[in-house]
């Protein structure tokens, strides 16, 4: 058994291309289990990162400052009762959260978290990655329709024709992102996802910063571009709460409305993904080339341990601020837990780190490889989901037409722009 | 069990396009006439891909993406005939489409 | 290192499909299809087609046409099952759901298409021996762009359906333009 471990952490290529179907699976379980606490953290993060935007504290009841309370929500949600409306179409009413968890939920079966850290390097990657999100305008249109009323209905068709113009966009973003990966020795580019980072990392530079200008606008295009696909202000129009009463999940309660917010957050992580890899390098560290020394890939390979290190010490802060009250011990003996509870993954970082700072592949090599990867990939999403909270609470909202407008006549045309340029530069370049 | 040989793919292409042809003949519903005529086209599609795999070359790959292209632009002309004359006449019914004019 | 996982990387190509696989997807084409013409409410037809536009991109990707069923799933269950499901929404009738489903000539049609599947039985039956085991000389990863090289040409030349992707641009062109007009209300 520990042989077949080792045999599977010394491959060099993802389970899907190999034909190893257990391994494929723990890979989806493990995927299924990130994303689910990933969402959960998004959750605390934005209410907290909402209120401190607004000059005020967010929930600090339920748990030591409210880090209890997307479990209090994920438990209200599943208590609650379940209400469907009476005339709404039962089976279909039934199965439109289920299309847009699916659609949400598949695009991570070829986003890569390491060079050979994804569930299938499909050769069409970024094709499997657009049309499998454009499945998820579905899922909102029948939502809409099944509530058999007026607010969810409008609210489906503009919130979908929203998705629909924005895609366009989207997909001309990523073409010019993809004709960058083919200005290599062979002139040959690449659809799949794996392909795209060995591309930036051949080429030595994330395409971001690819003949720039060009990179970093197909970049905004982009980024733009997906923040109207998952409906997230400034284009959420189709589900604010002082136009449509909420919109396409208005007659959603409990469990179901659970679940089309966990499409939401889910999609917004698959999209950063998508963004990440395509244009800020995947998985690769900062400055691969320029501090290209053993010495600096040590002080780099520090880092992940180092972050969980401060994320502990701000704990213990925390820990000590604490009113010295007998109301407060619990808080303060929870959020204490929770702080050593950093500690300790910091220090085992720290030791992998060090352990394994040798380029061979021993065991802990292996592992600091592996962590390095995943550690350089969550950043860069993070930074972008962070981004989508700052967004929310500084923007007001799109008008329909306007946001109509902004996706017809300005993304359209730019995106256009960008990519016939950037083949008109790749050629000129090459 | 048998290993699955081109013929497989062209049956179930086969099953497909009778499966359009009759939702095209029956149905009464305009919306799913079209969608019939789809299914007929997705079966032409498959057809196309089990020959194209079948020879080796790639002909039968490319025509399949026009198809689906000429299905899009086909789908939104005769969706669009069917909501200008929803507004005339307020049924989608092919039985009462029967008057050449009114 | 394991021996699953040996033989797999020496093989060269992906894994196929097993014969479960290809059932499954066929059965679910073949059911979505049933459930299409057969279903009362327009929606529910909409969604079963979802299923066998779906199925049908699985057995492209069988078929070592993993373009093929990318585009299958972009334009067709993303983009045209969109349309059609607005536009089902549009027209939407009450009076639609309550009435018969099959029109009054419905054992003639179901007479034709049966004399349709006898036909394609007794092709099926008679040139059994016309179709072998597909080729496997296709590899599967320059797919992509073997059919880019014939779609748009190559090292200066013209590729073999340059001519008609542009011809096919223009036609979507004329169809945006159609649609658009015949839906507007003053033109």
């Amino acid at each position: 058994m520990p042989n077949f471990i080792m045999s599977y952490l010394g491959s060099t290529v993802t389970p899907g291309e190999a034909g190893n179907q257990f391994w494929a699976l723990m890979y989806v379980l493990i995927i299924f289990a990130g994303v689910s606490v990933a969402v959960i953290a998004m959750n605390w993060i934005e209410r907290k990162a909402l209120a401190h935007f607004q000059v005020r504290l967010g929930p600090m009841r339920v748990g030591p400052h409210g880090l209890l309370q997307p479990f209090a929500d994920a438990l209200k949600l599943m208590l609650k009762e379940d209400i469907i409306p009476a005339e709404a179409d039962q089976f279909v009413f039934w199965v439109a959260p289920l299309i847009g968890l699916l659609a949400a939920f598949t695009v991570y079966t070829v986003i890569p978290f390491g060079p050979s850290q994804a569930v299938s390097d499909m050769n069409i990657g970024i094709l499997f990655m657009l049309g499998v999100s454009s499945l998820g305008v579905l899922g909102i249109v029948v939502a809409g329709w099944a509530s058999n009323s007026h607010y969810p209905l409008i609210g489906a068709l503009r919130s979908s024709a929203q998705m629909v113009s924005y895609e366009v966009a989207m997909g001309l973003a990523v073409v010019s992102a993809i004709l960058m990966t083919s200005l290599n020795a062979s002139g040959t580019g690449t659809l799949s996802m794996i392909g795209i980072v060995q591309a930036q990392q051949q080429q030595g530079v994330w395409f971001i910063f690819k003949f720039f200008p060009l990179g970093f606008i197909a970049l905004v295009i982009f980024a733009i571009a997906m923040i109207a696909e998952t409906n997230r202000a400034p284009f959420d129009m189709a589900e604010a709460e002082s136009e449509l009463t909420a919109g396409y999940h208005t007659e959603y309660s409990g469990l179901r409305w659970s679940l089309f917010m966990l499409a939401e957050y889910a999609a917004m992580i698959a999209v950063s993904s998508i963004a990440v890899t395509l244009w800020v390098g995947g998985w690769m560290r900062p400055f691969p080339n320029l501090l290209n020394a053993p010495a600096w890939d040590f002080v780099f390979s520090l880092f992940p341990g180092l972050t969980f290190l401060g994320l502990a010490a701000i704990a213990f802060v925390g820990v000590a601020r604490m009113p010295a009250h007998s109301f407060f011990k619990i808080q303060r003996i929870g959020l204490a837990v929770f702080a050593a509870l950093l500690g300790f993954i910091a220090l085992l970082l720290l030791v992998i780190a060090v352990v394994g700072r040798s380029a061979d592949t021993s065991v802990a090599a292996r592992f600091r490889e592996g962590i390095d990867y995943v550690y350089w990939f969550v950043l860069k999403v993070a930074v972008f989901m962070y981004l989508f909270i700052w967004y929310r609470a500084t923007w007001p909202r799109y008008r329909f037409d306007q946001l109509m407008r902004v996706g017809w006549k300005v993304l359209l045309p730019i995106s256009l722009g960008v990519l016939v340029v950037t083949a008109i530069v790749g050629v000129i370049v090459s | 069990m048998v290993p699955i040989t081109t013929l497989h793919y062209l049956v179930v292409a086969a099953a497909l396009f009778v499966l359009g042809v009759i939702g095209v003949l029956t149905r009464r519903n305009v919306v799913i006439v079209l969608m019939s005529i789809e299914l007929i086209l997705n079966a032409v599609n498959l057809n196309l891909v089990a020959f194209s795999r079948m020879w080796g070359n790639l002909n039968g790959q490319v025509f399949a993406i026009f198809i689906v292209v000429d299905a899009a632009a086909e789908a939104a002309v005769g969706l669009g005939i069917l909501i200008a004359f929803f507004r005339n006449k307020e049924t989608i019914n092919v039985d009462e489409i029967d008057l050449l004019k009114w | 290192m394991n021996p699953a996982m040996n033989s797999a990387l020496n093989s060269g190509m992906a894994p196929v499909a097993t014969p479960f696989f290809f059932y499954m997807l066929a059965g679910l084409a073949v059911v979505g299809g049933l459930l299409v013409i057969t279903r009362r409410n327009a929606v529910h037809s909409a969604l079963a087609l979802i299923v066998t536009l779906l199925a049908v991109a699985g057995l492209y990707l069988m078929l070592y046409a993993p373009f093929v069923a990318g585009v299958q799933i972009i334009v067709y269950a993303g983009g045209i099952m969109v349309l059609f499901l607005f536009v089902i929404m549009l027209v939407n009738i009450e009076r639609s759901s309550k009435e018969r489903r099959f029109n009054r000539m419905w054992p003639v049609g179901l007479g034709a298409a049966c004399a349709l599947l006898a036909l394609f039985v007794s092709a099926f039956a008679k040139g059994k021996a016309l179709f072998p085991e597909g080729m496997m000389s296709m590899p599967e990863s320059s797919n992509t762009q073997q059919i880019a090289t014939m779609l748009y040409g190559d090292a200066g030349r013209m590729g073999q359906y340059t001519f008609a992707f542009e011809i096919a641009s223009l036609l979507l062109l004329v169809a945006i333009l159609g649609a658009v007009i015949m839906t507007k209300k003053r033109i």
